[in-house]
């Protein structure tokens, strides 16, 4: 790369070779690259520093997922073949279902009769594939999951995660409290138990409104809908201390020493605004921020200035026919083209300048922009090779 | 191929419904589409969903509350007017309207009920939001329609057949009732000639692909197709050109410039990366045309995306076809 070597370097080897580092976590907002990175990092981990390493994936694209031998969802980690294993690491993937976590969930709380009772109601259905956080709160189930499968079970020195492509990149850490505050909501005591509610003060406070509210409800949604709801709220209720216990449990294992995160961005206006966020809000959460990968660099042969090139490229087009003709015409476009990349160039650093104010201390590694996507294993080898400094 | 013929009246939409892939700058599209739509003096509405400011942000004024609000007027006359729209204001809203609930409502919103009602069934958010956006789009003021167009600023391709398919989101839940009159009335707006779902990409892989899959999808839910909008395309320098190192050497020795080795050769390795990158966007700018939808093509602004920025796009999309005339 051209650039000057952004202060402070961010090592991603030392992260990758730390036996106390368990677990990866790869957070930005959508369309930065975030899923190719973890792969490449989980690759270098496997291949490298001998790691037996699994990669959560959430939403990959379709070639990257195929080189990876992940054709269909199945929630099971699988082998990666084509994977250099002589250090004595290896690499497992695993594509996230998000219907078949939250079920798996609602199995280890509760009974098999009682399950597909809940399987079956269509309050179920819509809040296990479309309640607003829970890929999020799945994910990061999936990932305590995994992360509790001891290694002489079979499982991993070291798990690296993608998080799901949010609204906000923040979502995925504030999904699964979301989910215990709802279960845990005054609504839903409510409707479980209108009788034993707070006691006859509780119930003046809500007084008429209440009463508004719930003839509306009925009036709205029939009284099928309100025995389904009813029926789904009890039936959660049951296993609502497992959700928050494990929502609790989760958040946790994000804070702990053993875990690293790292902001995905690129160096656009709204992917770096996202990231500084999140860094934010990881200190205020106090988890562990490893660093920020700005993916998509853009770099341009040095010594020539965008106005020298344009005042150039304009005068070459002046030349006239002749021997030269062709050579000016084919120069002025190279010329044009490096201006167009110098100015690309100067406005990534000055948008990437941003988070590096805003945030001093965290350590910064630059991939630069690849002229074609990756979806192979030696595609994914050399983001690995790009995100580490030397 | 398609039952929505290539050029079928999306010209001639009310609602305009833009999607895409996250970084694929749809709200920015979305953006200049109202501008370009209130040209010639039309009233436009730009609407966004999904509580993240993108629109105060891309505009770069405080954010808004939930209301119409003037946010601007393109250089050839027209006003475009935004609303972010919020599922809670929208159910009470829906409630005043059906049940003038009053105070009462504010009640409900106090005891976090709203909050828990458009929780428990995320489809009945989507219908309250989409039930909004069509109230805008038919609104009639003083015996006219308040909004030539109203441009949506949609959840990305990932989430926007589930958004949109609003009558089988509910239709487990409420079988009967408003919710369900209000889920079909949206619906029938959805695959009317009166709207149209454009969707933004890049020439990039994975944006390319979401698109034709979302193009498939909204296309078996039978909706409205409208256009696929390159985003950020760059003009094809040197597309079939051959650049040797001797005729670089030369153009730049007559151009007075430097030819050292270091010179030459970094030049030369941005047209050899260039040149695969434009391979690359041939390709998938072949696979978008085998789409049956209209392309258009929207230019990449090195200096970022501002007011001035948004009007050139707005430009760019009327010179294809989209104006407000």
């Amino acid at each position: 790369m051209s650039h000057d070597q952004p202060t402070p370097g961010l090592d991603l080897d030392a992260t990758l070779a730390d036996p106390g580092i368990r677990i990866v976590v790869c957070c930005g907002a959508g369309g930065v690259g975030k899923t190719t990175t973890a792969a490449a990092l989980a690759l270098r981990a496997a291949e490298r520093h001998g790691r037996r390493t699994v990669v959560l994936t959430i939403d990959p694209a379709r070639r990257l997922a195929q080189s990876m031998g992940l054709t269909e969802l199945d929630n099971t980690p699988r082998p990666v073949s084509g994977v250099d294993t002589a250090s004595g690491g290896g690499l497992d993937a695993m594509m996230l279902d998000m219907k078949r976590t939250f079920d798996d969930v609602v199995l280890t709380h509760t009974s098999r009769e009682q399950a597909e009772e809940i399987f079956a109601n269509p309050f179920y259905q819509a809040m296990s594939s479309t309640f607003a956080g829970t890929q999020e709160y799945m994910a990061m189930e999936k990932l305590s999951q995994l992360s509790e499968i001891d290694e002489d079970r079979g499982g991993w020195e070291l798990i690296v995660v993608d998080t799901p492509p949010s609204r906000s990149a923040l979502d995925f850490l504030d999904a699964p409290k979301r989910l215990a505050t709802f279960l845990d909501s005054r609504m839903l005591r409510i409707l479980l138990a209108p009788a034993r509610v707070g006691g006859a003060s509780m119930l003046r406070m809500f007084g008429a409104s209440l009463n508004l509210f719930g003839r509306a409800m009925h009036r709205i949604l029939g009284a099928q809908l309100l025995t389904d709801l009813s029926t789904f709220v009890a039936s959660l209720d049951s296993m609502f201390g497992g959700f928050a216990d494990r929502a609790a449990r989760t958040y946790q294992v994000l804070q702990a020493k053993q875990t690293a995160f790292l902001v995905v961005a690129t160096p656009e206006p709204d992917a770096i605004r996202e990231a500084g966020y999140f860094a934010g809000r990881l200190a205020e959460d106090r988890m562990p921020l490893a660093g920020l990968v700005l993916n998509r660099v853009h770099a341009a042969a040095p010594g020539l200035s965008a106005e020298r090139c344009l005042a150039a490229a304009e005068a070459l087009a002046q030349t006239g026919a002749g021997k030269q003709a062709g050579n000016a015409a084919v120069t002025a476009e190279v010329l044009l083209l490096h201006a167009e990349l110098v100015r690309q160039v100067r406005r990534e650093r000055r948008i990437a300048d941003r988070f590096r104010r805003a945030h001093p201390g965290v350590p910064v590694a630059e991939v630069p922009a690849l002229p074609e996507d990756v979806h192979d294993l030696d595609g994914l080898r050399a983001i690995g090779a790009a995100l580490v400094p030397g | 191929m398609s039952q929505n013929g290539p050029s079928q009246g999306w010209q001639d939409a009310r609602l305009h419904i833009v999607t895409g892939k996250g970084g694929t700058g749809k709200t920015t599209v979305a953006a200049a589409m109202a501008l370009a739509l209130a040209s010639g003096g039309q009233r436009t509405l730009l609407v966004e969903v999904e509580g993240r400011q993108g629109l105060a942000q891309l505009f770069d004024v405080p954010p808004l509350p939930y209301g119409d609000r003037k946010i601007a007027v393109p250089p050839g006359g027209g006003e475009v007017y935004a609303l972010a729209v919020d599922a809670e204001e929208a159910l009470l809203e829906y409630l005043d309207m059906f049940y003038r609930l009053g105070r009462a409502g504010r009640m409900l919103k106090r005891f976090g009920a709203i909050d828990f009602a458009t929780t428990i069934a995320p489809g009945v958010r989507d219908v309250l939001l989409t039930g909004k956006v069509k109230e805008a789009t038919t609104r009639v003021e003083k015996g006219r329609r308040a909004y030539h167009a109203v441009v949506l600023d949609a959840p990305p391709t990932g989430r926007i057949s589930r958004f949109l398919n609003v009558t089988a989101e509910v239709a487990g839940l409420a079988k009967v009732g408003p919710i369900k009159s209000q889920a079909e009335g949206v619906a029938a707006l959805l695959r009317s000639p009166m709207a149209a779902v454009h969707i933004v990409t890049t020439l990039e892989e994975m944006p390319v692909q979401e698109t034709l899959d979302a193009v498939e999808d909204l296309r078996r839910l039978r909706f409205s197709l409208g256009t696929l909008i390159v985003n950020m395309t760059r003009p094809e320098l040197l597309a079939d050109a051959k650049v040797t190192r001797e005729s670089l050497s030369r153009g730049l020795a007559t151009a007075g410039l430097p030819t050292d080795q270091g010179t030459v050769g970094g030049l030369l390795r941005e047209v050899t990366e260039h040149q695969a990158q434009l391979r690359q966007e041939t390709r998938l700018r072949d696979e978008l045309w085998s789409g049956a939808r209209p392309v258009l093509e929207l230019p990449f602004l090195s200096d970022g995306i501002d007011l001035s920025g948004l009007f050139t796009l707005a430009e760019a999309l009327s010179e294809q076809g989209l104006h407000g005339h």
